[in-house]
């Protein structure tokens, strides 16, 4: 696949964004923000609303991620390790997605042109 | 926006499920016949695009976070039907691999953010910008379909939410799933996005958007379909 100009320019900024992800992480903390609206772990939301509803509390271990928060090892309090963890998961991120959807992109799309 | 596992009860989580995987397989039909291979990388860009942008998380001082989704800019440059799949698969992965949503929600999300955001910011970006002609018009239709659909995406989100309580509840009186109501989760999504999110999801939008109607004007596909192609 070749890419012309444009192409290589949104890719130099899509990894230019991979770079400044940890914005995503060092804002919140600044201005001490939480987690999103209704995002909140099963402990947190017992301290809001005095206990784990069953349902959360049943379903909310389903699944555990490799990379949960975006970052390799959450018990890591250095806040520049988690910044670097966070771009790794940004890029590891952003090109399984890329190279994902160009796959299907292949599959589906069938018009040469 | 990514509702996690357990807030969603299986009666709200299945039927999404239900709404999306039908969508998701009609998208596949309209894109193989709506796009052709030099949209492919484009495709791909726009779905790492949409991943990383929901890394910015942004904050309301000593409140909640929230980011932006890409959903509006994708789905005016390539289509509902190509935003869909490219942001579905951008919410897949955040899921499964980074823990962002939930894996039963993943019907869920997909559908608010990928099928419902990506339809609603077309729709209205087709409605305000009536066509490629005017510069500045096309840029503020940009904004107002970042902005409109992502607070609707995100009011959307809370309504699912919010009738949790409503749904499955023990005897007494405490929620099985989330524990928040409509009164409490709609007002408290929706201000957090109409102040300052889908704000942030409008100027995106209409900064793309502007990119491509002065560089490649004939990429942009809600320009180029319904016979409305003006710009050669």
């Amino acid at each position: 696949m070749k890419l012309d100009k444009l192409q290589k320019k949104i890719l130099i900024i899509l990894l230019a964004l991979c770079l400044l992800a940890p914005i995503g992480i060092l804002l919140p903390m600044y201005f001490n923000a939480g987690r999103a609206w209704g995002e909140w772990s099963a402990q947190t939301m017992k301290e809001l609303v005095g206990y784990v509803p069953q349902g959360l509390a049943k379903y909310s271990t389903v699944w555990k991620a490799p990379f949960t928060d975006y970052s390799i090892n959450n018990q890591d309090k250095s806040v520049v390790h988690q910044s670097g963890y966070y771009i790794v998961s940004g890029i590891i991120g952003a090109t399984v997605t890329y190279v994902v959807m160009l796959i299907i992109s292949r599959l589906i799309v069938r018009n040469e042109k | 926006m990514h509702i996690p596992d357990g807030y969603l009860s299986p009666q709200t989580y299945i039927p999404l499920f239900g709404v999306f995987i039908p969508t998701l397989t009609i998208a596949v039909k309209k894109v193989k016949s709506e796009l052709s291979s030099r949209d492919i990388p484009y495709l791909g860009m726009a779905a790492a695009f949409s991943f990383i942008i929901m890394m910015f998380n942004l904050p309301i001082p000593g409140g909640t976070t929230g980011h932006a989704v890409g959903s509006a800019v994708i789905a005016i440059l390539f289509g509902p039907w190509a935003a869909i799949i490219a942001v579905s698969v951008a919410l897949i992965i955040q899921a499964f691999i980074f823990g962002d949503g939930g894996i039963t929600a993943i019907g869920a999300n997909c559908f608010n953010m990928a099928v419902f955001m990506s339809f609603t910011a077309y729709y209205i970006f087709k409605l305000v910008s009536n066509g490629p002609g005017k510069k500045t018009r096309v840029s503020f239709a940009a904004f107002i379909s970042g902005y409109l659909s992502l607070v609707m995406a995100a009011i959307l989100t809370s309504i699912e939410l919010g009738i949790q309580p409503m749904i499955a509840s023990t005897a007494d009186g405490k929620a099985l799933y989330c524990p928040y109501n409509l009164s409490i989760a709609i007002p408290a999504m929706a201000i957090e996005h109409l102040l300052f999110f889908g704000i942030v999801e409008g100027i995106i939008t209409a900064i793309i958007v502007s990119y491509f109607l002065k560089s490649e004007p004939g990429m942009i596909y809600a320009f180029r379909k319904g016979g409305k192609d003006e710009t050669g």
